[in-house]
């Protein structure tokens, strides 16, 4: 049987090809790893075999390995090296965010999120409704910003937490976070603030001191580190349960070994983007917009979905193309080496399209048109230069087989 | 039995990704005998089959698609029209959606409904032929499940759109 399923991958792979040039932009998803993180994975990997709680000296190589990946993660966003619990993913430290509070506090049986949070927030949450807690999706509006007036009518006493994502995945929409932390303060101070910070953290300034929240969720692959790698930044006083029961690690709120050797590459990953991070923003902005605009001028019918300028993440580039279906337009583009993703219902693997898409009020069609694109500080202006050549052939292709054109 | 299991994310079988690259008989026949629709760009999935027939035999002499759909989608209306040529009416109208996805090498679960979709429009293309002439006795009037399930798409998506333009429309106050 699983020779059966590899004949049929290698087939799949031979049937496509190896595009002569290649340009990856799936980084919503993973992809590229930073020179630097991958070096210091492999390193640690070599280096630091044992297990970063036990007393011998390969854990004790391990357990550096350890503190100097969350030194670097704390310095960068401002906390405090015990402040950070490691998962291996950020969808379990949204997971670990809700669940873990949720277990931890009793009483409050009210949970806020926006509309537009990734699903490993919004499932955790709905999940929390069969056991009798109550879920808030706050509307946004068209280009993906949480409405205050809605926010605060939301939140009260009841409210066990809120999570509002600070960049969405999708549409890249940068939320002024800070105003949205203090109306929710302003009401109760002890409601927890979450945010799935995946997104954020390398593309717009972040401190969580500054923003005032209370969690904050990373991931490593997000950052050009290896994937297998999570963090939640848990402020000192909020009280969490780990949501897996299993042997102590160094660390309280998840157990089993820590992915070590991935968590070294995050850090790394982490230390460089902060180091460079003036220089790889407008690097990553100045293609950003030279995507968007080289599209924008040579596809007819296309929207840009999310918002423009400075209040979109840098790296971001979200587009619809009317009467040309995404998940088609993503085969078509990967087979010139182009590597995008589409928010389309066919990719989504539920046949439903991006429910993100829907709550900045694009229609069905156009969120099936939908393709997601992130540039990062690894692309050069070449890369996109291939992409604004090979792009609107594609579109021009897929539209072509469709019996409905836009006229 | 299906080379490619529905568990792994792989829904394109190398035939798919053949026909998607080098589609067979894509295109309007402007002239076409019969032709129909399915689905909807709401739906994110639609498909256009064109029929030529020769009166006397009932044979399809030239079958053309357009698809508005993922690769999967192209492929089976790609792969149906190539099934039907030379067939007669009613050899065609007894092509189920199985027989599509085998041909294709086996559609894994999430992409059913491409194969189900590009029935559902030759069926309503061959429906559409004898709305003006003598119904054969072997054209069942109720819909097939091809049909049904063709319908029951448009018809939610319809439902769904409404539903959204009704959030939207309490939401902007």
């Amino acid at each position: 049987m699983a020779s059966d399923v590899l004949r049929s991958v290698r087939e799949l792979l031979e049937q496509h090809g190896k595009p002569e040039r290649e340009v990856y932009l799936d980084s919503e998803n993973s992809g590229l790893v930073l020179g630097e993180a991958l070096e210091e994975m492999l390193r640690v990997c070599r280096e630091a075999v044992g297990h970063p709680s036990v007393t011998n000296r390969p854990g004790w190589e391990a357990y550096e390995a350890l503190y100097r990946a969350s030194e670097r993660i704390a310095r960068a966003i401002g906390a405090r090296v015990e402040e950070l619990a490691y998962t291996h993913s950020g969808t379990e430290a949204n997971n670990l965010a809700i669940l873990g509070l949720a277990k931890a506090q009793k009483g409050r049986r009210k949970i806020v999120v926006s509309a537009i949070e990734h699903l490993s927030v919004i499932f955790p949450a709905e999940e929390l409704t069969k056991a009798g807690y109550k879920l808030v999706k706050v509307p946004v509006d068209e280009e993906g910003f949480v409405k205050l007036d809605e926010l605060s009518a939301a939140v009260d006493r009841e409210t066990l937490m809120v999570s509002i994502g600070l960049v969405n995945h999708e549409i890249g929409a940068v939320q002024n976070l800070k105003a949205l932390v203090e109306v929710v303060k302003d009401r109760d101070e002890d409601i927890v603030f979450h945010t799935d910070a995946a997104d954020a953290l390398g593309r717009v300034r972040l401190d969580v001191e500054e923003l005032g929240i209370d969690m904050a969720t990373f991931s490593s692959h997000k950052v050009y580190g290896p994937k297998g790698a999570g963090a939640l930044y848990v402020r000192g006083g909020i009280r969490l349960e780990p949501i897996l029961q299993g042997q102590l690690s160094t660390q309280r709120l998840w157990p089993g070994v820590e992915n070590v050797p991935a968590i070294a590459g995050f850090g790394k990953a982490v230390e460089v983007l902060t180091s460079r991070f003036e220089e790889y923003v407008s690097h990553m902005q100045r293609l950003r917009d030279m995507l968007i605009g080289g599209i924008m001028s040579s596809v007819e019918w296309v929207l840009l979905n999310g918002p423009r300028g400075s209040r979109r993440s840098p790296d971001n580039v979200n587009m619809s193309f009317l009467y040309c279906e995404g998940e088609a337009l993503t085969v078509e583009l990967s087979m010139h080496g182009v590597y995008v993703s589409s928010g389309s219902a066919c990719t989504s693997r539920a046949l439903e399209p991006s429910h993100v898409l829907l709550a900045i009020g694009r229609r069905y069609e156009e969120a099936h048109g939908s393709i997601l694109m992130k540039v990062t500080p690894m692309h050069t202006k070449e890369y996109v230069e291939y992409v604004l050549e090979q792009l609107p052939r594609a579109v021009e292709r897929i539209r072509s087989i469709a019996p409905i054109r836009g006229e | 039995m299906s080379r490619v299991s529905s568990r792994i994310p792989l829904p394109y079988s190398p035939k798919v990704i053949e026909l998607f690259r080098n589609p067979r008989n894509l295109g309007r026949i402007e002239d076409a005998d019969a032709e129909a629709k399915a689905g909807s760009l709401a739906c994110g999935d639609m498909i256009a089959i064109y029929l030529k027939v020769d009166e006397k035999t009932e044979r399809i002499v030239d079958a053309r698609f357009e698809s508005y759909g993922c690769a999967a989608n192209i492929a089976a209306a790609s792969i149906l029209t190539e099934v039907i040529k030379g067939k007669t009416l009613r050899e065609a109208w007894q092509i189920s959606w199985r027989r599509v996805s085998d041909e294709l090498g086996g559609l894994p679960a999430v992409k059913y409904h491409c194969g189900i979709l590009a029935v559902g429009a030759l069926r309503r293309a061959i429906r559409a032929y004898y709305r003006r002439r003598e119904k054969p006795a072997w054209l069942p009037s109720s819909l097939t499940p091809e049909e049904k399930q063709t319908l029951e798409e448009e018809k939610m998506m319809v439902l769904l759109t409404k539903r959204l333009r009704g959030l939207d429309a309490s939401s902007s106050k």
